[in-house]
């Protein structure tokens, strides 16, 4: 590590001790060193390059579940002790206490050959070309091709009061290309995405071309969408993408932090029904590259997979630290943060709904008239009443059994507990969306991945504009 | 008004002298043009919860962001080591970066004629909100949620009530010889708590109040109060019947609209062609209810600035006239694209400048909100939406939505749990009344007003 290494152990102690000064329960301190790379790429040109260098510490002190916090944004140790002064100030008056911490080594799921931050600028355009040319070859019709590259080495490391000290390092890359096809004077767009914590291999899989062609493809499609139905509908949900569905339906609400604090739908619901039975879903932090993968999280945990929904009932919730200690469980590893300019709280991984049975050409088969929804934008929750949205980029009518045409974009809205309950069919077609996802929760963004087999779901409503049609 | 204090001179000071330094560096390696944005925060958070301190956290910043244009290409950085040393490797690393973006003519940044030389103090900041210490954010934020279970019975948890505060300084200082000082402050009080319903569900209610200076916090409990009626009066929210319903939106919801409007009208998205405004320069876009204007010279407004971040004086932009679509926001390179003059819009600078809106709002009208309901035998009034169902290229529109069924011109029962849609275009013109309402509380802002009709999806 350029940054975080470089931090002496007698230093990390003494951040400590001066964080629990004050008599706090316990304290960490998290070194990030962050250097980014990002080429924008507008209608065939390379309008600018980006990136830098972030470098800092952050300091938490913990007396009970009240949180203190300050960061530093340098490895200087005044002003580093200023912050775990400041953080410690939380708790007052207590003893002081002795503090050792040991380095401990994890197993990494990732580890990247060749970082794409550290390639040679000339090769990152020359993805961002190839993807370019590949989208405008698809169709005449493409009229306008923009695609951008982002890559991040993190480096973090995490020192805990309560004995552990982890290092480790996380690479990132995405890759996203726009297309916009015109005919007879409408203009529609699609996107496609991906990337997760590979280096440069996740070109062999994912080439730019196939990007440039997916984006091309559903620009193309919608030119032909008509108004999406209005109604309560059945709806059935593509594999990979549709995950976000699960992430908003269920993932938030399953976040310790809000159950502690009783304000989710989903609280006291621990061992109750929550789904259909044919509902099992899992958070799995160490699936390879996975966007949201981590071999530790932000307060140092090692995590491991979790089913939160097993056959339709409520296992567990996502725990960081602080309500682990209130539920009386260990910590999940969810504790995730943004930088270290911001505290930690439980988020989501990779969260997926484990295979079922159904063949993906019987759930169309089943249904008489619905939808079947293939892309999104994305989505939201309200935790408290379980209410969910998310935003059809594709879709389609299913019209006795078949797809049919496509439909412009609509926003299909549920109820967590209840849209999970009609779940009729699972599909035996599991798969993980490619990284594209970025999870949002109180002002801290985080990447995340999600996973989805087929599933139909037998009410949901859909946010169109064609009544009774 | 009186000018900046001593301590705030200072401060502004150093940062001058950074950006200077490192336009220096930037000449030295002989780079074309360069724009520096120095920035310094300081900010203080505190949650309280149940009665509890949550959280306190202080944080201070500073940092520059530098944009080099050289032979027509551009690069972008950041950093927030300012150390002599520090800050020449930061330049030399953007000056290797920038032979790999490519030669755009339109990219050069305005010439120094373009730029202000003067602007006005705008009285963005109060010096009572660097006073607030944890102690009494702490005590604010303690009254306003125990407000908030006294209020109803039916207050059962809560996310808690938070205070927070911000003061900024910061100096944008370009090769062409702008130097632009500004500062600034903020502060808000927020109260989140739920409800209790049927069937485990729970219904949350938040409120907040504040801005510019510390006086608009006003009484804790007031906030507290209005967090309380907001979860309790969602209480029992039913699914209304899919159909086609005149819709009113409150003042809340009607910002947001207004919000996807002030997306398409931003001069990166015209040249882009991702608006389905892109060719409707003076064409009627709305109903002639319908006035919108941009003001960045609104004395404390929550979106004020003195100078853009091209270093441009800031000015009154009519966007909507009386339906009619008077003009976009631009920045240079926008306004290069599209062949017509800037309009002081620049934000992001220090990085690559695009145009934005800065107290962005609907005028207000001569009714008063209760009167849009008039009339009307089944609707929809909105007080809040979700998700992010909007696109700017074609316009259409599908939200979540939640607020009151309006029966026989009243407000009846809560709903929620249902999608209204229709084309923005559509809803624009759709528009058959305007309230007079209007307050410059957020930077995009509108009054209540009543859309003919919308389609809504539920059962």
């Amino acid at each position: 590590m350029r940054g975080a290494t470089k931090v002496e152990p007698e230093h990390i102690r003494k951040l400590l001790r001066a964080a629990l000064e004050g008599g706090a329960d316990f304290a960490d301190v998290y070194f990030e060193y962050r250097r980014s790379r990002s080429f924008v790429m507008e209608d065939g040109r390379v309008r600018t390059v980006g990136g830098g260098v972030d470098l800092g510490v952050g300091i938490r002190a913990v007396k009970g579940e009240a949180v203190g916090y300050a960061y530093a944004e340098s490895l200087e140790l005044d002003s580093m002790l200023r912050a775990a002064t400041t953080a410690g100030q939380i708790a007052r008056a207590g003893r002081r206490k002795r503090v050792s911490v040991q380095r401990r080594r994890i197993r990494a799921m990732y580890r990247p050959t060749l970082e794409v931050v550290d390639m040679d600028g000339a090769d990152c355009v020359a993805l961002l070309r190839r993807a370019d040319k590949a989208a405008r070859k698809v169709s005449r019709k493409i009229v306008r091709v923009d695609a951008s590259l982002s890559a991040v080495h993190k480096e973090v490391l995490v020192a805990s009061s309560d004995g552990a000290i982890v290092f480790d390092e996380q690479p990132m890359v995405r890759m996203g290309v726009s297309a916009a096809a015109r005919a007879k004077g409408r203009t529609e767009q699609g996107s496609s995405g991906g990337g997760g914590r590979f280096g440069l291999e996740y070109f062999d899989a994912h080439t730019p071309e196939s990007h440039g062609e997916e984006a091309a493809r559903v620009a193309l499609v919608n030119l032909d969408s008509r108004e999406a139905p209005a109604g309560t509908m059945p709806v059935v949900l593509a594999n990979g993408d549709s995950g976000i569905l699960l992430h908003e339906a269920v993932g938030h609400g399953l976040e310790a932090d809000f159950n502690r604090k009783e304000t989710s739908n989903y609280t006291g619901q621990i061992g109750k029904p929550v789904a259909s039975p044919l509902v099992t879903v899992v958070d799995a932090p160490r699936i390879g590259g996975e966007r949201g993968s981590i071999n530790v999280d932000d307060e140092g945990v090692v995590p491991s997979s979790h089913r939160l929904i097993v056959n339709g009932k409520l296992r567990r919730y996502l725990y960081d630290k602080i309500s682990a200690k209130h539920f009386g469980v260990e910590p999940t590893g969810s504790g995730r943060r943004q930088s270290f300019r911001h505290v930690p709280m439980p988020r989501m991984s990779n969260t997926y709904m484990e295979a079922g049975e159904d063949a993906p050409e019987d759930i169309i088969r089943s249904v008489k008239r619905g939808i079947y929804a293939v892309r999104f934008s994305g989505g939201q929750v309200n935790i408290s009443n379980g209410d969910f949205v998310f935003s059809l980029t594709e879709g389609y009518l299913i019209e006795d059994g078949k797809v049919t045409a496509p439909l412009k974009g609509a926003n299909l809205i549920g109820n967590g507990p209840d849209a999970l309950g009609t779940v009729s069919m699972v599909g035996n077609d599991f798969r993980l969306s490619d990284g594209m996802w970025t999870c949002g929760k109180d002002g801290q963004s985080v990447p995340v991945g999600v996973g989805m087999p087929t599933v139909k779901l037998d009410q949901l409503t859909v946010g169109g504009t064609a009544v009774g049609s | 008004m009186s000018g900046p204090s001593r301590a705030t001179k200072a401060r502004l000071d150093v940062l001058e002298e950074a950006a200077t330094r490192a336009l220096e560096c930037a000449s030295a390696l002989g780079i074309d043009h360069a724009e520096v944005s120095a920035s310094e925060g300081e900010s203080l958070e505190v949650n309280v919860r149940q009665g509890a301190t949550d959280l306190v956290k202080e944080s201070r910043s500073r940092g520059i962001g530098m944009r080099i244009v050289h032979d027509g290409r551009v690069a972008t950085s950041a950093t927030t080591d300012l150390g002599v040393e520090a800050v020449q490797a930061f330049v030399a690393g953007l000056a290797d970066m920038v032979r790999f973006s490519e030669e755009d003519p339109l990219a050069l940044p305005p010439s120094p004629r373009e730029q202000t030389g003067a602007w006005d103090d705008l009285d963005l900041y109060d010096p009572k909100t660097a006073r607030v210490g944890p102690k009494r954010a702490i005590s604010m934020a303690t009254r306003a949620e125990k407000a908030a279970f006294k209020q109803d019975r039916r207050i059962t948890s809560s996310e808690g009530a938070g205070f927070s505060r911000t003061i900024g300084f910061s100096v944008l200082a370009t090769s062409g010889g702008f130097v632009g000082r500004n500062f600034g402050s903020n502060q808000y009080l927020v109260a989140h708590v739920v409800a209790d319903d049927a069937g485990g569900k729970k219904r949350n209610g938040h409120y907040w109040s504040g801005g510019r200076h510390f006086d608009l916090i006003g009484s804790p409990e007031a906030v507290g109060r209005e967090a309380a009626a907001r979860a309790c009066r969602a209480i029992g929210s039913q699914k209304m019947a899919t159909g086609v319903y005149p819709v009113v939106f409150d003042k809340e919801a009607a910002g947001t609209i207004l919000g996807l409007l002030g997306s398409c009208i931003m001069g990166d998205r015209i040249y882009r062609e991702q608006s389905y405004l892109a060719a409707r320069l003076k064409d009627a876009v709305a109903s002639p209810l319908v006035t919108v204007i941009d003001d960045p010279r609104i004395p404390r407004g929550p979106g004020t600035r003195p100078y853009d971040a091209e270093g441009r004086r800031t000015r009154k932009n009519k966007i909507v006239s009386k339906g009619v679509l008077d003009g976009f926001l631009l920045d240079t390179y926008s306004a290069r694209k599209l062949d017509m003059k800037p309009t002081g819009s620049a934000a992001g600078g220090g990085g690559v400048p695009h145009p934005t809106s800065s107290n962005f709002y609907m005028k207000a009208g001569r009714q008063k909100p209760a009167s849009l309901l008039k009339g009307i035998d089944k609707g929809l009034y909105v007080t809040n939406m979700m998700g992010f169902g909007f696109d700017a290229m074609t316009g259409n529109f599908s939200r979540g939505a939640g607020g009151f069924l309006i029966e026989a011109g009243e407000l009846t029962t809560p709903v929620g749990e249902i999608t209204i849609s229709r084309n923005l275009d559509e809803i624009l013109k759709g528009i058959v009344a305007v309230a007079n309402d209007l307050e410059f509380k957020t930077s995009v802002a509108a009054p209540s007003f009543r859309v003919d009709q919308m389609t809504i999806s539920g059962n």
